[in-house]
């Protein structure tokens, strides 16, 4: 079953088109790379599923979830790091869909809230400031927060950006555990050996879809070089994309 | 003496005890709204909201001369015709809020001080600018403290949405509606306490009384709830030794209470437990892990 179908979507900035007439489904369950160069439309396509991002054509459904029951991980988070707040308090955010704006968190969700914060490892800094953490802590956190909102699809844009090993070994646990319990799980990602070994699937990228389909088949020389070539075109002067263009590039 | 100096004022005077009464409320409401405005790097927003209620407090008193009542209601409708429409204009369009806040304040601003100074007189712009805090009937005081009152009660509904937008708000947005709601009540709250402390303090000063004290809250705490706490005990704190020096001295009382303010708050810039110049200039020895 599908759990998110893109129907001919067209997403960008100021009627520039940075995803353009992208067709195709994600099963449930899936665990899906999303390659591609920068600029390649990749932030913007994750932008249009979680609905930070109106379609400029076309249309992203996603089998009965709204936009808000997915979980998102940005890729340059808007946090302010100076803000009060401790780890705990910050994961705890990610019971908002159970707790929403009056809810109390009462011991069972300070026990789960607690479990999250182990599972990726950052025990023993709950009460610490979110403005003390490093680069991977944060990520760690960030990861957690995910963890409780307890999506069905989950969103994640470039995670293991400038992170060790490590961290990226520990996070992609998790990641490889979602997909365990049948979650749909998307990733921006740059790292083609991450991909070859731990996504079945991955969708190719460069404004348009390149391939999509199995990781194996997707990562040819042939279509990397091709999504390399379609590099971001930004015409301030370009004419507006009738039917008969969007025909050819699908 | 001592009883004198500090309890007689209050004991002997009932406008001292109204003051005292009405400064004790102005800061539960002023103390959290502060500390807010400050997380949201908003410091400054408030006294631009302050210039924003003065043609509305104009018009009130052209209507009905020096009433109180007539005053704040033309102050609460102005400063959230301003806080309303900047908050819309900047959240609609690409233009950031500081900036659209601030041509709007800047054309009530000129709206007010033409209003005032075509009809009234210096004493009455005097009033205006610098409030009363001594000059509190029973109306007045049963106002501020319903103000602070609806500030407390309306934070805590919108307490989780806002501290969430302050620190994540692209978070928010993905889980939730109420960024947008919870920012523009916000900006209500500000009026409303603005506005408050207008009848105290009048609108240079009445934004003292949120920015100060929370400026001293940061030198002492590291999480939202004590640094609220620290807010309005300050404030309190200042309300009454503000207005014991005004007593004793002849200072005007509202800027006797915010160089009080003031002081605590250069004593928590040299002091401050967190981020304090002194503590940071001395440390201590470094810890093990």
């Amino acid at each position: 079953m599908a759990q998110l179908q893109f129907r001919d979507v067209t997403l960008g900035y100021d009627r520039h088109p940075a995803v353009h007439h992208l067709s195709g489904e994600v099963s449930e369950g899936a665990l899906l790379a999303v390659i591609g160069p920068n600029g390649a439309g990749k932030s913007t396509l994750f932008r249009g599923i979680v609905g930070l991002l109106k379609p400029l054509a076309g249309s992203i459904s996603a089998a009965g979830l709204k936009p808000r029951e997915i979980a998102y991980l940005p890729q340059i988070a808007d946090i302010d790091r100076s803000f009060p707040i401790s780890v705990f308090d910050f994961v705890s955010t990610g019971l908002w869909r159970s707790t929403g704006i009056f809810g109390g968190i009462g011991a069972a969700a300070r026990e789960k809230i607690a479990q999250a914060i182990a599972a990726v490892g950052l025990t023993g800094f709950e009460g610490r400031g979110i403005g003390t953490l490093s680069g991977g802590q944060m990520q760690r956190m960030l990861f957690a927060r995910v963890l409780l909102q307890d999506a069905r699809v989950i969103v994640l844009d470039e995670p293991f950006n400038a992170m060790d090993s490590k961290t990226s070994a520990d996070l992609l646990q998790l990641i490889e555990h979602w997909h365990g319990e049948r979650r749909t799980v998307l990733a921006a990602l740059h790292d083609m050996d991450m991909v070859r070994a731990h996504f079945p699937q991955t969708l190719l990228l460069a404004r348009e879809a390149v391939a999509w389909g199995s990781t194996a088949e997707v990562l040819t020389s042939d279509n990397l070089a091709q999504a390399r070539r379609m590099c971001e075109a930004f015409d301030d002067a370009a004419a507006p994309c009738v039917p008969a263009q969007a025909s050819r590039a699908a | 003496m001592l009883r004198d100096l500090l309890f007689a004022p209050f004991s002997d005077f009932e406008f001292m005890r109204r003051a005292l009464a009405a400064v004790i409320a102005l800061s539960l409401g002023s103390g959290p709204i502060g500390v807010f405005l400050m997380l949201r790097r908003m410091s400054l927003v408030g006294d631009a909201m302050a210039h924003a209620i003065l043609p509305g407090a104009a018009i009130g008193f052209l209507l009905s001369g020096l009433n109180l009542f007539a005053m704040t209601t033309g102050g609460l409708v102005a400063g959230f015709a301003v806080a309303l429409l900047s908050g819309l204009v900047s959240r609609s369009t690409g233009l950031k809020e500081d900036a659209s806040m601030a041509t709007f304040y800047l054309a009530s601003l000129a709206i007010g001080v033409t209003i005032v100074s075509v009809k009234g007189t210096n004493i009455d712009l005097l009033h205006v600018l610098f409030g009363n805090i001594l000059a509190m009937d029973d109306p007045t005081l049963l106002m501020v403290a319903t103000n602070a009152t609806i500030t407390l009660v309306v934070l805590a509904v919108i307490y989780r949405p806002l501290v969430v937008e302050s620190v994540d708000p692209l978070f928010l947005r993905t889980v939730s509606r109420a960024g947008a709601p919870a920012h523009l009540i916000f900006l209500g709250l500000i009026v409303v306490n603005l506005v408050n402390g207008f009848q105290a303090l009048g609108t240079l000063l009445a934004v003292g009384l949120m920015i100060l004290p929370a400026g001293i809250a940061r030198f002492w705490s590291r999480d939202v709830t004590p640094m609220i706490c620290i807010a309005v005990g300050a404030a309190i704190v200042s309300g009454y030794v503000g207005l014991v020096l005004s007593f004793q001295t002849r200072i005007p009382s509202g800027p006797a209470i915010i160089l009080v303010a003031s002081l605590i708050y250069l004593g928590s810039v040299l002091f401050g437990r967190v981020g304090g110049v002194l503590p940071q200039l001395f440390p201590g020895r470094h810890l093990e892990a």
